[in-house]
């Protein structure tokens, strides 16, 4: 019944079109960045670039003035870092008990920790500042490294614990009657079969990490140390009208994770996909 | 997978061994179950601490100074009602919740209508379109402050579209968009539509994968149309995917942030501000922690009655899914 009539044609063409137009805007933004500033003020917004220049690549890169794109990204690294190390390692453990034994406790809890998801933050915020302010954690990377790990945890705690109930008890059947310890049971039984939330918890906790501005526009706010969001934001208010160079920026901002999408594009749309399904 | 099998076997091996004379068969994995305490429950106790802080704890505290004047620094008093009092009386706070309202619903109608479209025309048949998928799911990966900031050049004064207005001979069309009251909004509209579509998008051809062709088909067959096809079939089949992505898209559009506080910072004159950035400004930066808690917690009941809400709409009532 699905054979490749030209109406299927037809339909490809237009689906085809749509994406160039949904990926317009991508295309402005390399134009504009290969722009030199001469060229930039002298053509008009959407005149093809007609002698492409690295120079707004090089500014970005050599200036002293905006805030360096590096640091920003060496920070965010950090914290992406930090955060889903901790969320793969506490989130795992926790799915693993609370789903795995029967107490009435454990059950409440599981409920408890994922039903944190559709709390929004806001109303949070100002005690959880108050108090990283007073334990000096405010403006650190550990410090916003912490909040993510306890900000994503309902979200890794439920995407384990789907993976957690389609294990059978068997392997641990199996693991205490050849004599092996629970931790060592968990680590080396467990944990390598639950692999494929790893991978979905690793992108998205990752990605949301990697972008967010809302968290560390408070947390990080005066500090040396700023994420590439506030980099960025920092430097469009540095840079005004000069959108060659700004460009350039988000360009440089947005590479890596362009790139590692471009690499593993299917296992961040399963993930995304598959994480919902929990 | 080999080391599946490696395990079933030893398990089988041992129990099989372990069933001697005078045991009865099976009841050595019945009594081991017991015995098997799956971890330790201390294990556990770190992270539920840490949301039970985070998530619970600290929305109680906060919705506790919705109820006082404190300011971040010093003494603070409890003003009982005051707060709300103050609100009710402040205009802008209106004006705050139809934007926030009208960018949640508004990018959750485009969004899941784009986003099931797409993914109906990817669905069956397309020779492009996984190549095409990753294409179109490619916003939804980047950060939403650069996109904002590409949106902001595309619609400045002296930007692509200005520009392209004036090679059209509409000269008198063109405007400053994002300092327009009546257009910055739906600029910003736009920006966040434009990140989603493809996390719809995605969600839906998850769903649509569940829905077997033979079942198309024999509609097909018994002369059912594209659309009573669509409506009778396809689209009962995908009720979970629609519950999710709407839900989500509406949450989204209820917190909608970044875009605004890189675009118009709320402006011009309060015509972008949504509830996420007033509970920003008036917190962090007027240091009106009393007062910004106070809308933060009305925002929190918004969302928690609208996630309701939309559950409840959305909910199944085919019972395919139970």
């Amino acid at each position: 019944m699905f054979r490749y009539t030209k109406w299927t044609f037809l339909r490809e063409i237009l689906v085809w079109v749509f994406t160039f137009i949904i990926l317009s805007p991508l295309f402005i933004l390399i134009n504009v960045s290969l722009k030199s500033t001469e060229e930039f003020m002298t053509s008009l917004g959407f005149d093809v670039v007609k002698k492409p220049s690295i120079e707004s690549f090089a500014t970005v890169v050599t200036t002293d003035i905006g805030p360096k794109i590096l640091d920003g990204m060496i920070t965010s690294f950090t914290i992406t870092v930090i955060s889903v190390i901790g969320l793969i390692f506490f989130g795992s453990l926790t799915a693993y008990v609370l789903v795995r034994r029967l107490s009435k406790l454990s059950t409440f809890s599981f409920y408890l920790v994922t039903g944190g998801i559709v709390m929004p933050a806001q109303l949070g915020m100002v005690p959880l500042y108050i108090g990283f302010k007073n334990v000096g954690l405010l403006g650190n990377q550990f410090g916003m490294g912490l909040i993510y790990i306890m900000m994503l945890m309902p979200l890794a705690v439920l995407l384990y614990g789907g993976f957690v109930r389609s294990i059978p008890r068997e392997f641990e059947e199996a693991a205490y009657i050849d004599g092996a310890s629970k931790a060592r049971t968990f680590f080396r039984i467990i944990f390598p079969q639950l692999a494929p939330a790893t991978g979905t918890i690793s992108i998205m906790a990752g990605i949301i990490t990697w972008n967010d501005f809302f968290t560390p526009i408070i947390f990080m706010a005066g500090s040396e140390h700023k994420t590439l969001p506030l980099v960025i934001y920092g430097w469009v208010g540095g840079y005004g009208t000069y959108w060659n160079i700004i460009f350039a920026v988000l360009i440089f901002a947005m590479l890596p994770i362009c790139v590692l999408y471009l690499i593993f594009q299917r296992k961040f749309i399963q993930g995304f996909a598959g994480g919902l399904k929990g | 997978m080999t080391q599946h099998e490696t395990l079933k076997n030893s398990k089988e091996f041992v129990s099989e061994s372990q069933r001697g004379p005078g045991r009865k068969s099976g009841s050595s994995i019945t009594r081991h179950r017991k015995l098997i305490t799956y971890g330790a429950w201390w294990w556990a106790l770190p992270a539920v601490a840490a949301v039970l802080f985070v998530h619970y704890v600290a929305t109680l505290i906060g919705g506790f100074f919705a109820f006082t004047d404190y300011t971040g620094i010093g003494e603070f008093n409890f003003v009982g009602f005051d707060n709300f009092a103050a609100l009710l009386q402040d205009e802008t706070v209106y004006a705050t919740i139809s934007n926030t309202i009208f960018l949640a619903f508004g990018s959750m109608i485009i969004v899941n209508f784009l986003g099931l479209g797409i993914a109906l025309a990817l669905n069956r048949g397309l020779k492009s379109r996984y190549l095409l998928r990753t294409l179109l799911f490619l916003p939804v990966v980047l950060s939403s402050i650069a996109v904002s900031f590409t949106f902001n050049y595309i619609f400045s004064y002296s930007g692509p579209l200005n520009s392209i207005l004036v090679a059209i001979g509409h000269e008198d069309w063109q405007r400053i968009w994002l300092a327009d009251p009546v257009w910055s909004i739906w600029v910003i509209l736009l920006v966040v539509v434009w990140q989603n579509i493809g996390f719809a998008m995605v969600i839906f051809l998850a769903g649509l994968a569940t829905v077997p062709s033979e079942l198309e088909e024999a509609a097909a067959i018994d002369g059912a149309g594209v659309f009573s096809r669509f409506f009778k079939v396809t689209l009962p089949l995908i009720q979970p995917a629609l519950a999710i992505s709407t839900t989500l898209s509406l949450i989204q559009g209820l917190k909608i942030f970044d875009q605004v506080i890189a675009m118009t910072n709320g402006g011009p004159m309060g015509a972008t501000d949504t509830m996420s950035t007033v509970i920003y400004n008036k917190t962090f930066t007027f240091m009106q922690f009393g007062y910004g808690s106070s809308i933060a917690l009305v925002f929190t009941l918004f969302i928690l009655v609208f996630a309701g809400l939309q559950l409840w709409v959305t909910r199944d009532r085919s019972g395919v899914h139970k």
